[in-house]
């Protein structure tokens, strides 16, 4: 069985059924990419890896941890670390705050220094701000900041929801750089997006998915060059 | 002059202790818990219990006896609030912010009839006193009961504004009150944390209990309302939801009372603080420090 291994889930919000069967698996080491449009079930799937929604139907078996089975804040202990749609800082905290808090739950006080030392040298441009509350900073530099908030946590896993939502196309760009550099230290990557073109040029792997269930899959070249994905998710050039 | 001000300055601290559950509990769950004004009763009573328990404590009226008596108190109070949390409030999480509400009155009313079905509709005498020489300020004079508990009361406001400003829990409560959420996604623990605060904000009101029986020398089982609605003044005076705004408001309508009730006169000192209060709400509804108005994304 694969490292993450999500077996014919469903998850239901009410009556209105967001995912479908799903089914898609994750190596250690692998960035994996979920292509989608609005709609398509993507962020539900990332809060059913982080424990936040749980499953009618299906399993899914994380290192041997059945997620249905722990609670979304003792996940995060475990090494699974969401970058949340939106990014989510606490904006009247500040940039130094917010990256404490994503040692919450590190117990050793040197790990999370040092952490916050390694986020900081990544991204200079947070240690510049590191007394500015969160809230100020721009887009591209929030985005930073809840990324680096969520290796202060020290995850095996990294979830990301849209990191690329609503960021100017150089800021894509590095935010990209910066997770495969984040990938190339040892830590898997579950990227969530609505830009497959940027997502799928640093994936090992993809899917696409559609109305809560995967329509297609393979690695991240090989979507790139298919006509359907260029025809629905590049702009059909 | 200088006496006005003393006044007003102690007075202020009871409602700065007060002040801050109401203010904490609004900043973490968007709750006016009504019932808050009841723990302070709450937590006079439960040090009544233990004075008449051990009739030998209060006479010797020290201050080490107080501390005790408070501490016992705050870890009383600190646990029914939390229970008060647990039973009424969590289960209602998710429903319409009206029907905590009208739970938390409901919680109020529970409190201050099971405590006079216990104790009786009469004032219950306090047998616990601070005594020593008052200590002459300026022109004025401070006692040395009013002295030691405004010690008291500044010592519990800066440890909780050093544990909610430095501490790692103290952080947690500042994220869940911005966005509940992230905070679950940090691997925080939102309940837990919720009755944390709740804790915190019981055993504050609790110590403010006993403050204001050893203070005034009795105790009633509604003396925790009009408080109750005090604090709710200096909440919104200081900016509710703000941790020093709770504070500065509660001396700010301390302050404004003592003041008035020289000017106008003691039996207007209530119509004076409400005034206050609909001023505030109608002029600066964010209160003094609440300038800061959060956006979310």
């Amino acid at each position: 069985m694969s490292w993450l291994s999500v077996q014919n889930v469903d998850v239901f919000y009410g009556r209105v059924k967001a995912l479908s069967g799903l089914s898609f698996d994750l190596e250690e080491g692998e960035i994996v990419a979920l292509l989608g449009n609005n709609g398509a079930g993507k962020s539900t799937t990332l809060n059913l890896v982080s424990g936040i929604v749980r499953p009618t139907a299906g399993t899914a078996i994380w290192n041997g941890v059945d997620l249905a089975k722990i609670r979304a804040h003792n996940l995060v202990a475990e090494g699974i670390v969401q970058v949340p749609e939106g990014r989510r800082i606490f904006s009247t905290m500040t940039v130094h705050e917010n990256l404490q808090l994503g040692g919450y739950r590190v117990t050793s006080k040197a790990v999370i220094a040092e952490r916050i030392e390694h986020a900081y040298t990544l991204m200079p441009r947070l240690a510049e701000r590191r007394d500015q509350q969160g809230g100020t900073l721009s887009g591209g530099e929030q985005q930073m900041l809840a990324i680096g908030r969520a290796l202060v946590g020290g995850p095996k896993l990294l979830l990301l929801d849209e990191p690329s939502m609503g960021l100017a196309p150089l800021m894509v760009n590095q935010v990209m750089e910066l997770i495969k550099a984040v990938n190339d230290q040892g830590t898997s990557v579950l990227v969530v997006e609505q830009n497959a073109k940027a997502a799928l040029r640093i994936a090992h792997r993809a899917y696409v998915l559609e109305t809560g269930t995967i329509s297609l899959s393979g690695t991240g070249a090989e979507l790139a060059a298919d006509p359907r994905v260029v025809e629905a998710y590049l702009g059909g050039q | 002059m200088t006496q006005i001000i003393l006044n007003g300055l102690f007075v202020g601290s009871f409602y700065a202790l007060v002040a801050l559950g109401y203010s904490m509990v609004y900043g973490v769950i968007k709750l006016l818990n009504f019932a808050h004004g009841d723990i302070y009763m709450l937590g006079a009573f439960v040090g009544l219990v233990i004075l008449t328990a051990f009739p030998g404590l209060g006479a010797g009226a020290t201050i080490p006896v107080l501390m005790l008596v408070l501490l016992i108190s705050m870890l009383a109070s600190g646990f029914v609030g939390v229970g008060i949390e647990r039973v009424a409030y969590r289960p209602l999480r998710s429903a319409p912010r009206l029907a905590v509400l009208i739970t938390a009155v409901g919680m109020s009313f529970t409190l201050e009839y099971g405590i006079r079905q216990i104790f009786g509709p009469s004032p219950q005498a306090y047998p616990l006193r601070v005594t020593g020489d008052p200590l002459p300020v300026f022109d004025a004079q401070l006692s040395s009961a009013q002295l030691v508990l405004m010690v008291v009361a500044a010592l519990l406001m800066a440890g909780l504004g050093l544990y909610v400003d430095r501490t790692r829990e103290g952080r947690a409560m500042r994220a869940i009150a911005l966005d509940q959420r992230a905070s679950t996604l940090m691997g925080i623990d939102v309940n837990r944390t919720i009755s944390r605060v709740f804790f915190i904000g019981s055993a504050l009101a609790g110590a403010g209990g006993v403050m204001a029986g050893a203070f005034y020398g009795s105790v009633d089982f509604l003396m925790g309302f009009t408080i109750g609605l005090k604090a709710f003044t200096a909440a919104v005076i200081g900016g509710i939801g703000s941790l020093y705004g709770a504070m500065i408001g509660g001396l700010i309508l301390g302050l404004l009372e003592s003041f008035g009730t020289t000017w106008v006169g003691g039996e207007w000192r209530d119509v004076f603080s409400f005034a206050c209060l609909i001023l505030f709400l109608t002029f600066r509804p964010t209160g003094v420090l609440g300038t800061r108005v959060v956006e979310r994304m």
